[in-house]
């Protein structure tokens, strides 16, 4: 950083070498005077480091004696593995042992005078300067890398492009998105079944207030046959049922049944699940950044960082009465992404 | 001469003859180093790091970085025959069915939190005492990547278990990452291998977490030492330190011992830690499946400020020619940490350019000495302070029965105004004890003593500080603010570069512009005259009354 302007500020360093104030004198301690403090001290880190050794014992019965199923109570502390609490309370002391022992030995019986030492200039002297400068001269100067315009050209063309496979080559980390996050494995009919127990459906199972996690009733096949979690994290949904006078508006004509909604559980801001529901207003909050969702108004966001509605999944019953899917979502679920659009 | 003194020098000439060991303990074993507890702060990083490898390295004998779904069949009966990942089952049977294991996996998290919250407190301290000046700068940058790279570290190793928090976490960053404009849906699917959640994460993130990342961080720690080492370590200003010595105890025998005993102090409390406080508790979340979540889901704390960013953001999307932009996640988890860091990692440079300083400092400063610098750290930490907490607002929110929205608005509105107003007050602070300072030194400690003279005037009676006080005290460097130069010269030649000049020198103002300025040696030696004029006038008087006692007034 050269600098054309203003004052040298390199010789600002008021501190010559020479200080304003000596070193203070120096003050003896306890034990560099009384012998016995001395053999005190040393009492001390010699019980230390013993102290120490017995822990390793303690820890070896400790290991072999204890088994990892059993837990102790210790009130507020909680309950605790034993094991851990055993192998973890001898180790620690030892090792902190040998540390204390060590510390306490240099503060009480090792040499405590302070001593000075100078300082050498961080940078090489001038002369080394203009040797090296030199030297890369000459270097230069025998490679011929100045004159031999060609070769210095081909070899940066060379140099430049030869991470191009180290590039290339990370291609194949993953496929190309393709329209893969605009699509979800709801289809028209696809059954709508509740989350773990696999029940399916009937609007009359949904007492009003309720919101149950659902998922499509083949997403355990899909997830078998294509041996990911991938369905289930897009295809994740929630169902509502609400008086059908309560709902202010849904993203299409006719897409709830008797007042149950279903909507994506994939937060529309980076995509968590979501779960908790407040009843009375209908809003749906995501647990990790607070996003609210307005259930009877669209799913549109009343609170946090969201700025997308919740996708909404039209649904119907079919022949038999139960709850299914009118088609797939009619738009991509989950967080937004460059082409979304 | 002892036996053990006799071997080891019959040792050393043997290796002698290999490597030139014996000039390298001549020139090291007796280097100074000074001795002061905030010195101790990178040493914690550093153990923690030592700890963390070592430990790091036995998790890896039991832990299987697989996504494949696998019944769990293991010691901890709640989770008896559930599906889950091998690394998550993996995980369990290193906390439940191996001895000890549950304890090293503790150590390791500890260990991981410690580490970062030593290196941030170590760089603050670096910060406020200007050790980051010439010719430590590379050290600072050096030190600032090792905290970035750091956090994405932890993210990486407390992302591996695979368990239901950590899972959210994950799919927290898929969602960032399709949010970075033109690239990003691309980077989600090269990084996943498909779609969220796909089976290639937690085998990728492994080789991340366990190869490439400890072995850059592992140079860096080298690199870092070495610089630390070569340049010798910055000291406090006190009597007999200057900026060319350095006052302290030797490496051999005294730091052996304190430095080395105090790796044992960090590992034996990290140790101590794990055995009594249960930390990641993974086997309470149960494995992860997208479409379930723990309400009240935090992160570590160092990822905090981050999450914090993404609760309090508006919430701002646009759509540009059919192309989204999620400026609600992509600023706060991008742009803005990348601002943040990348200004934390140029700081030296940019304090360099605007006071015009070329010098080498070895001697610290003061924090009061460079208010705005002070005044900037402390803006800053409350700035992260307020971000942190906005990451807690559910917590908070439930604790204190607030509504988490009112936290959130508060965080909107704070962040713009709090740090402002702490940058404001911590400068006059400094400045104000800037003057306390001089006024110490010119007229000394008020001694609460009242003595009232003969011909009835009061004076209070001034006790001179203490040589040590004087010496910390005028370790202040006073150094100007740069002029704005003329905007040509007298040939009317206009001077080069004059409007970036015009603005550093308006920076320089700010930075030392309202410097209270040290007394000058001739300003102080008349005050010191003036004291014991003082007290020689109070004598003769005392003498003329007739050698009454002074009435004396003591509070």
């Amino acid at each position: 950083m050269s600098d054309t302007h203003g004052k040298d500020v390199s010789t600002i360093d008021a501190h010559s070498d020479a200080p304003l104030y000596p070193l203070p004198p120096h003050h003896h301690r306890l034990t560099d005077t009384d012998p016995r403090a001395a053999r005190r001290a040393e009492r001390q880190v010699a019980a230390m480091f013993a102290l120490s050794a017995l822990c390793i014992v303690a820890f070896v019965v400790g290991y072999v004696a204890i088994p990892t199923t059993s837990f102790i109570d210790l009130g507020p502390i909680g309950v605790l593995q034993t094991s851990n609490l055993v192998l973890g309370t001898t180790f620690g002391l030892a090792i902190l042992l040998i540390g204390l022992g060590a510390i306490q030995w240099a503060k009480k019986l090792m040499a405590d005078e302070e001593i000075v030492d100078e300082r050498h200039p961080v940078g090489s002297p001038v002369e080394d300067q203009e040797a090296a400068a030199e030297l890369f001269a000459t270097g230069v100067a025998e490679s011929g890398f100045v004159e031999r315009t060609i070769i210095r050209r081909t070899l940066i063309a060379a140099l430049a492009l030869f991470p191009v496979p180290l590039i290339v080559f990370l291609k194949d980390m993953g496929p190309l998105p393709g329209t893969s996050l605009r699509t979800t494995i709801w289809k028209k009919n696809s059954r709508i079944v509740v989350d773990v127990t696999g029940q399916k459906l009937r609007p009359e199972d949904l007492a009003i207030g309720t919101l149950v996690s659902a998922s499509p009733e083949d997403l355990d096949k899909v997830q078998e046959e294509t041996g990911t979690q991938n369905a289930r994290a897009k295809a994740s949904i929630i169902l509502v049922r609400m008086r059908p006078d309560e709902i202010k508006s849904q993203q299409g004509d006719g897409w709830d049944v008797q007042g149950i909604l279903a909507f994506s559980k994939i937060c529309t801001h980076v995509g968590c699940p979501i779960a908790l529901y407040q009843q009375r207003q209908h809003s749906l909050l995501c647990p990790c950044h607070q996003s609210t969702f307005d259930l009877s108004d669209s799913g549109k966001v009343i609170f946090g960082p969201a700025a997308r509605r919740m996708p909404q999944l039209p649904i119907t019953v079919d022949s038999e009465g139960y709850l299914v899917a009118q088609s797939d979502f009619q738009e991509p679920v989950g967080p937004s992404f460059w082409e979304r659009g | 001469m002892s036996v053990i003194v006799k071997e080891a020098s019959k040792a050393l000439s043997r290796a002698d003859e290999r490597a030139p060991i014996s000039s390298l303990a001549k020139a090291n074993l007796r280097k100074v180093f000074p001795d002061h507890w905030s010195f101790m702060l990178g040493e914690i990083a550093l153990y923690s790091f030592l700890i963390l490898l070592l430990t790091g390295v036995y998790l890896t004998i039991w832990f299987k970085p697989s996504m494949t779904e696998v019944i769990y069949h293991g010691s901890y009966a709640p989770l008896e025959g559930i599906s889950m990942s091998e690394a998550y089952s993996s995980a369990l049977k290193i906390s439940f069915d191996v001895r000890g294991g549950l304890l090293i996996r503790q150590i390791h998290h500890w260990a991981a939190l410690f580490f970062m919250a030593a290196m941030i407190v170590h760089m603050f301290r670096i910060f406020f005492t200007g050790a980051f000046r010439k010719p430590r700068e590379i050290n600072w940058v050096i030190g600032g990547s090792m905290i970035i790279i750091g956090l994405l570290e932890g993210f990486a190793g407390y992302s591996l278990p695979d368990d239901l928090l950590s899972g959210v976490g994950v799919r927290i960053v898929a969602g960032i990452v399709e949010s970075i404009p033109v690239i990003g849906t691309y980077l989600m699917f090269f990084i996943f291998g498909g779609e969220f959640p796909g089976n290639d994460f937690i085998p990728r993130l492994y080789t991340f977490h366990v190869l490439l990342v400890p072995g850059i961080l592992l140079a860096l720690v080298g690199l870092h030492l070495v610089l630390v080492f070569y340049h010798k370590h910055t000291q406090y200003p006190g009597p007999g330190r200057t900026n060319t010595n350095v006052v302290g105890f030797p490496l051999f025998p005294v730091y052996t011992a304190k430095a080395g005993g105090f790796f044992f102090v960090v590992f034996g409390v990290t140790t101590l830690i794990a055995a009594f406080v249960t930390i990641n508790p993974i086997w309470a979340y149960g494995p992860y499946v997208p479409d379930q979540v723990t309400a009240g889901s935090q992160p570590d704390w160092y990822i905090g400020f981050l999450d914090g960013m993404l609760r309090a953001f508006p919430p701002l999307e646009s759509t540009i020619w059919g192309h989204t932009i999620s400026w609600n996640v992509f600023v706060p988890a991008a742009v803005m940490p990348g601002i943040l860091l990348g200004a934390l990692l140029a700081y030296p440079f940019i304090e360099a350019w605007v006071t015009g300083d070329r010098g080498e400092h070895h001697l610290l400063d003061r924090p009061r000495n460079a208010a705005t610098r002070t005044a900037l750290g402390t803006m800053t930490i409350s700035f992260y302070g307020i971000l942190v907490i906005n990451g807690a607002n559910d917590i908070i929110a439930q604790a204190f029965s607030i509504p988490f929205n009112n936290i959130t608005w508060f965080t909107r509105v704070a962040v713009f105004v709090v740090p402002p107003l702490v940058f404001l007050a911590t400068r006059r602070l400094c400045l104000g004890l800037q003057r306390r300072d001089r006024d110490l030194l010119l007229h000394g400690r008020e001694s609460g003593q009242i003595l009232r003279l003969p011909h009835g005037e009061f004076i209070e009676i001034h006790t001179p500080i203490s040589d040590e006080e004087r010496a910390v005290i005028r370790s202040k460097v006073d150094i100007p603010a740069l002029e704005a130069p003329s905007a040509a010269d007298e040939n009317g030649v206009a001077t080069p570069g004059y409007k970036a000049l015009r603005r550093r020198a308006k920076f320089s103002r700010l930075f030392y512009g309202d410097n209270v300025a040290s007394p000058t040696a001739a300003e102080i030696a008349a005050a010191e005259h003036h004291a014991h004029e003082l007290h020689d006038h109070e004598v003769d008087e005392l003498h003329e009354a007739g050698k009454d006692a002074p009435a004396q007034l003591t509070d």
